[in-house]
Formats: structure tokens, C-alpha cells, sequence
């Protein structure tokens, strides 16, 4: 599988430069040209997925048919609030679920034209962490506290590339210093803890990069840290994405993040798809009536807060019963407007937006049209 | 100068004369201890360390900055949470760094804190009723316990809890009820001046605009004074009147939202309103950030000179030799304290 890649093995005596190194570590765009005929090929493809958690207190329905692909090199934003499966569905795709509790129901996820969901435990571990990562939310968590910061890094690249320890320590301490951490040699030695938290997500990301993913999962990377943290590692990453030319899944609860990161949003409630389409689509063009509920429940920071903010009424679903139509009709003022019967017990498909400016990648799944006002 | 003096006049109209809370050069150290046997103390936190600012009856007045900066212990040094250091408190005219006693619980019924975590705020083994109803027993308002019970449940319907749901225990309700219930409780005792400590910042974001409508309607009805302490600068813009922003322990900028948000001086303000994110591609695409590098130095171990000058961007010479740059008016309301801008 690594046929068509540059093999990392590098020889002792060169000595890697920041520029080298990402001669090394990129797939030369010229390639990918010749390989797929087009840069923008779909590299991941989730079809139906469905995932379910059967626990003492029930059975909770936390994906429940989720469809949507991924470019090569583009980035999508997943956007929803706590329980909505936005997590879940990317750990599904990564083969992460524990089992005992979780199950993957059904549906198909193409990577590079193989379907991960029917991979066996080994074939799958030389993909994850290789061809596709994943930087979490919480770095303290997600480090190991009693193995320094070098042998948590250089663990994958012995696994996946083969390097012995002083390439791989070599390695690492080169892509310390290309996300930012200063001194980065010698501080392959310290351990998680002596690190700042932004300082650790950094560590998180080298760790993420060090195989040159394809693909690289974002499980709310920045939601623990400060906004001006955040935006240092939000800079890093958009840079980084383009040096290493991977497409990127950035799930968060912060609208505002994905706005000024990803080409593509995605909305999700209940564990559905509620709205897709471009950034600018979503955020300018908004249809369905989560999406409008959730923006205009959104104080901004450019304009000054006089009118009261929207509130969407109610909490979020209790994930422990399958909704029968859609996730989102209990809260939904639209529905209540329109007095729409249908919300209740048939799930809305999703389609291409009525009437939308944009093109067809634009899809929402509602079966009402909020600015036509008509079911 | 216009268009802002619009813009402050459009919020409450504010009596500036009506001071209910008034800070003074407020320091909270705390101290870090070394020895087994002999405990010594080698050093101190500066969580707190020079904090002075008025705050007026009625308005909101937002402090921010990022985790770290002393905002928390601000809130809970003056309601005398923590015993503050130096300085002085003084609250509806009365001195509090020095009350102690039955003095102080008698002043605790006029200032009451929200905090921010509505899962380790409420005590699971108590029911709603007997959480939202305790300060009123401690100051033994209602002798009568169906007279009480009524209070109580009129109090659950004015934050939006059906008052069927008095006997149910915390872990039965989701955040944003539980958060409601902090605020039933901090209101059963009709205060005048409310902390709180990141009231919405553990909610969901369709959960977090419900939290902020209910408090703003409380404060119109009940005349509240909110010293409201959050690092979502969005949100403090709309909520609040004047903000404060905080840097290691130390106030930096200070005046009324769209003045700082619109025309912030410290390059510490600049750097912050420039980092948050606005859910809108247009304006992102065309949004210059000021990235400022490195981490909030350790409280324990500041920098000499002015605190920002490890971070700043504009920093110069006497930004290092001298000591912190007082809090000057540049502008009507509007206060700074940089060497830059002095």
C-alpha cells in the first residue's frame, strides 16, 4: 500500500531541513495528477452510516444514516452541539467505536477505494495514524502521562515508516519545531505535563502529521484552549494543510471556527445531517431552520449586541429514542409555524436546496422551505 | 465621537452617581508553600494584583481575558469568597475586606454568584426545592414551610422550571435547566448585585442564548447589578455595558463594549477581539489576526516591567524599565493602561 508513496527512510548523514523534510513528506502534486487525472478525487466516501450504542439504560441512537464525501485537500467542518454525532461518526469512520457498547449498524466508508468498515483490526491499524489521523479535543487526556513527549511521536513513525530510533527522534524534533515548539530537541524529552496546553495540542498535531496523512480528523481541537491559543493553532493548521496538501475533517460546536477554516459545512442534529453545502452557502445562504436558529442564537462580535438574541426553545433530543422523522421537530419553530404533520413521523430526505443560488452541493434535509415559507 | 456617544446612549442610560461596588487596588496572593515538616512560604500567585473599577446599579459590566488572568478570583475576592490581601471592597457604601461574622452573612443576601459549572455547583443528594430554598432557611425568611414551598416554586416559574419538578434532583435535568436552578437559587434571596462566573459557558450553543435572554429579563424586572465574567467576547458584547479586560492579574483596558470592541487601545485588547472568530466566511476572509506568540507567563513569577511585555507586539524600551503603566482616561469612560498609549 505504500507502493506509490516517498518512503520515509532517510539516510543518518542527512541532516533534514525544515524545507527537505516536506519534500520528503509531501506527495509531490504532480502525481497526484498523473494518478487520479484530477487534484479534487473524492478520497473519502460515507454512505449511510449508522451507529448505535446498545447500553443498560437503552439503546442510543447516535448516527442515524449519515451520507456526505471529502475531496482530496478539502476541508470539511462538521458543526453540531453535544450529542448530535458529530464525534461519534468520525470515530465510526476510524474505526474506533468500542465494541461492546457501540456497533456500526450499516453503511460503507470508501477510502482510497476500500471500505474501511469491512477491514480486519491489522489492516486497519497500518491506515490509522498513517493515511488518516486524528487530533482530539483534550491534549492532557489524549497524551500519555508517564511516556515522554519523543516516544509518544516516534512510536508511529517506527511502526509506519519503518525509521529506526535516532531517524525517527530526528524526525520528530523536526516536525516539533515546524508546529512552533522552540528548542524542540531537547524537549523530546519532557513529559506531556510540562507542557501549556496550547503547547500539547501543538505536540498532538506533529503527532497527527508525522506520517503525512491523507486525511486528518479534527475532534475539537481548540475547544480547551484561549481564543488567542486558538487562533495561533488555527493559523498553524490552515498552513500545515496546504504544505502537506491533506484534506482535513474539523468537527466543533463553534460556528465561528469553521467559518473562517473549512470549504464545506456540515450541520448536524440528532445524529442526521440537517444542512451541507459551502461555507458561504451555510453561513450567508442558510435554509433550514436549525442552521437559522443556531446562527441567529449567536451573539457577533462586529456588531453591537443591542436586539435580543433568538432563542431556540426546548433542549437537545434524548438520543435513547429513535426519532421517528425528523430529529429536530420538537424544537422547531417552522414546523410550528406551518403546522406541518409530516416533521412528526417521516424523515425528511436530503435534498438539494429549493430555489438556492448556489449549485447542488447545497442540501438540507427539511420539508419545509423557510424562505419560501411553504412545506 | 458622535456615533459612539449613540451607541452608549442606546444601552440603559446609566446613573454613573449610583456606585454599588467599588474596587480598590484589590490583591489576592496566594501563597505557595515548600517543607515537609517546616512549611515556608517561598513564593506567591499573584491571581489578583492591583484590580480597581466601579460598578454602577443596574448595569452589567463584563470582565474578560483568558484562563488564568485572575478574573474568577476577582469575582470571589469581593464577595469575600477568598479574604483578599490588600485592598478595599466596598459594597452599597460598606467596607467588606474587614466584615466578618453575622456582619458578612447578612451581606451575602445582597450578592449572590452564579457559577460556571451547573453539574458541580448543585449537591446531587439535595432535591430542587431544598437547594434553591437553603438561603432562605440560613437567614430564616419564612418560618412557614408551605409559605416557603410557594416562594420557591414561584421562583422555579420565574427562571423558566415547571414548578411540578420541585422534589427531582439535580442529575435528572439537562445543563441548561440545572444552570436555571443556580439562578432560582442565587435569586431566592432577592440580591442587588450578582456575580457570574462563566454562567453559560458549559452549555450548548442553542442552550446558552435561552440562559442569557432569562438573565437580561431578570435583570430589566428585578433592577440586578451583574458583574458578569466570561471569556466569550461575543456574548459579553451583548450582554454587557462596560467590560473590563484582564491581563495577569491585572486590569489592562477598561470602558464601555462598543467603545473598547470598536476602538480597543491595549494591544493585548487588539490581539484578543482579533483571535475570536466571526461565523461568517465573508468577513473572515478578509479579517487581519494579530497573532501574539507564546503563553500567559506563570502569576507566580511575572515579568518585570509591564505584564503584556513578553507577548506584546508594539512593546519598546520602556515597556521593560518601567514599572506597570497606571490606567489612564483616554477617552471619555475609556481607560488604558500601556506605555504606548500614555
Amino acid at each position: 500500500m505504500s507502493g506509490t508513496l516517498p518512503q520515509g527512510a532517510i539516510s543518518r548523514e542527512e541532516k533534514l531541513s525544515f524545507d527537505n523534510l516536506s519534500a520528503h513528506l509531501v506527495h509531490p502534486i504532480e502525481t497526484l495528477l498523473l494518478e487520479e487525472g484530477s487534484i479534487l478525487a473524492v478520497l473519502l466516501d460515507v454512505k449511510d452510516l449508522i451507529v448505535r450504542f446498545y447500553t443498560q439504560e437503552g439503546t442510543v441512537y447516535a448516527v442515524n444514516g449519515v451520507s456526505f464525501e471529502l475531496d482530496e485537500g478539502e476541508t470539511l467542518g462538521i458543526v453540531g452541539e453535544s450529542g448530535s454525532g458529530k464525534s461519534v461518526s468520525s470515530l465510526a469512520l476510524m474505526g474506533l467505536i468500542p465494541s461492546p457498547p457501540g456497533k456500526v449498524e450499516s453503511g460503507t466508508v470508501i477510502f482510497e477505494g476500500r471500505d474501511l468498515l469491512t477491514l480486519k483490526p491489522d489492516q486497519m491499524r497500518l491506515i490509522r495514524g498513517k493515511e488518516i489521523a486524528m487530533i482530539f479535543q483534550d491534549p492532557m487526556t489524549s497524551l500519555n502521562p508517564v511516556l515522554t513527549i519523543g516516544t509518544q511521536i516516534t512510536e508511529s513513525l517506527k511502526l509506519h515508516e519503518g525509521m529506526n530510533t535516532s531517524q525517527s527522534r530526528k524526525r520528530a524534533a523536526d516536525l516539533l519545531d515546524m508546529v512552533g515548539i522552540p528548542d524542540a530537541y531537547r524537549r523530546l524529552d519532557d513529559y506531556p505535563h510540562q507542557f501549556s496546553g496550547g503547547m500539547r495540542q501543538r505536540v498532538m498535531i506533529a503527532m497527527g502529521l508525522s506520517c503525512n496523512p491523507k486525511l486528518l480528523i479534527a475532534d475539537e481541537p481548540t475547544t480547551a484552549l484561549d481564543v488567542t491559543i486558538q487562533a495561533q493553532i488555527i493559523e498553524l493548521v490552515k498552513q500545515l494543510k496546504d504544505e502537506f496538501n491533506m484534506a482535513m475533517i474539523w468537527i466543533t460546536h463553534d460556528l465561528g471556527v469553521v467559518a473562517g477554516i473549512a470549504d464545506r459545512i456540515q450541520v448536524m442534529y440528532g445524529g442526521r445531517i440537517m444542512e451541507s453545502g459551502s461555507s458561504h452557502e451555510v453561513f450567508g445562504d442558510s435554509r433550514h431552520p436549525y442552521t437559522e436558529g443556531l446562527l441567529g442564537s449567536l451573539p457577533r462580535l462586529d456588531s453591537s449586541g443591542e436586539e435580543k438574541l433568538t432563542q431556540i426553545e426546548g433542549s437537545p433530543p434524548d438520543m435513547r429514542n429513535e426519532p421517528a422523522g425528523c430529529p429536530f421537530a420538537p424544537r422547531c419553530d417552522v414546523r410550528e409555524r406551518l403546522n406541518l404533520e409530516r416533521c412528526w413521523d417521516e424523515r425528511p430526505p436530503l435534498e438539494t436546496v429549493p430555489n438556492a443560488g448556489g449549485d447542488e452541493t447545497h442540501v438540507m434535509s427539511c420539508w419545509a422551505d423557510i424562505r419560501e415559507g411553504v412545506a | 465621537m458622535s456615533s459612539q456617544a449613540v451607541a452608549v446612549e442606546t444601552r440603559k442610560s446609566l446613573d454613573q452617581n449610583d456606585v454599588i461596588l467599588e474596587v480598590t487596588d484589590l490583591k489576592k496572593h496566594f501563597p505557595i508553600s515548600a517543607g515537609i515538616v517546616f512549611q515556608r512560604q517561598v513564593g506567591a500567585v499573584r491571581a489578583v494584583d492591583g484590580v480597581s473599577f466601579q460598578v454602577f446599579r443596574g448595569e452589567t459590566l463584563g470582565l474578560v481575558g483568558e484562563s488564568g488572568c485572575g478574573k474568577s478570583t476577582t469575582g470571589r475576592t469581593i464577595l469575600q469568597l477568598y479574604r483578599p490581601t490588600e485592598g478595599s471592597v466596598r459594597f452599597e457604601g460598606q467596607e467588606l475586606s474587614t466584615m466578618t461574622g453575622n456582619d458578612l452573612r447578612q451581606m451575602r443576601r445582597r450578592m449572590q454568584i452564579i457559577f460556571q459549572d451547573p453539574f458541580a455547583s448543585l449537591n446531587p443528594r439535595m432535591t430542587v426545592g431544598s437547594i434553591v430554598s437553603e438561603p432562605l432557611q440560613i437567614h430564616k425568611i419564612y418560618s412557614n414551610k408551605k409559605e416557603r414551598q410557594q416562594y420557591v416554586e414561584a421562583l422555579m416559574e420565574k427562571v423558566g422550571l415547571n414548578p411540578y419538578f420541585i422534589n427531582r434532583y439535580p442529575h435528572e435535568f439537562s445543563g441548561g435547566q440545572r444552570q436555571r436552578i443556580g439562578i432560582a437559587r442565587a435569586l431566592a434571596l432577592e440580591p442587588s448585585f450578582i456575580v457570574a462566573d462563566e454562567p453559560i459557558s458549559a452549555l450548548d450553543v442553542s442552550i446558552q442564548a435561552q440562559v442569557v435572554n432569562l438573565m437580561e429579563e431578570l435583570q430589566d424586572e428585578l433592577n440586578l447589578t451583574y458583574l458578569f465574567i466570561a471569556h466569550d467576547l461575543s456574548m459579553v458584547r451583548h450582554i454587557c455595558n462596560r467590560v473590563a479586560v484582564m491581563y495577569l492579574g491585572k486590569i489592562v483596558e477598561l470602558g464601555p463594549v462598543d467603545e473598547v470592541y470598536d476602538n480597543p487601545q491595549h494591544p493585548y485588547t487588539q490581539a484578543l477581539l482579533s483571535a475570536v472568530p466571526v461565523p461568517d466566511p465573508a468577513v473572515e476572509e478578509n479579517r487581519q489576526r494579530i497573532i501574539i506568540a507564546g503563553d500567559l507567563p506563570s502569576p507566580a513569577n511575572p515579568p518585570t516591567g509591564c505584564n503584556f511585555n513578553t507577548r506584546c507586539p508594539v512593546r519598546f524600551d520602556l515597556c521593560f524599565e518601567e514599572p506597570d503603566p497606571p490606567l489612564i482616561e483616554v477617552r471619555p469612560d475609556h481607560y488604558v493602561s500601556c506605555h504606548r498609549v500614555t
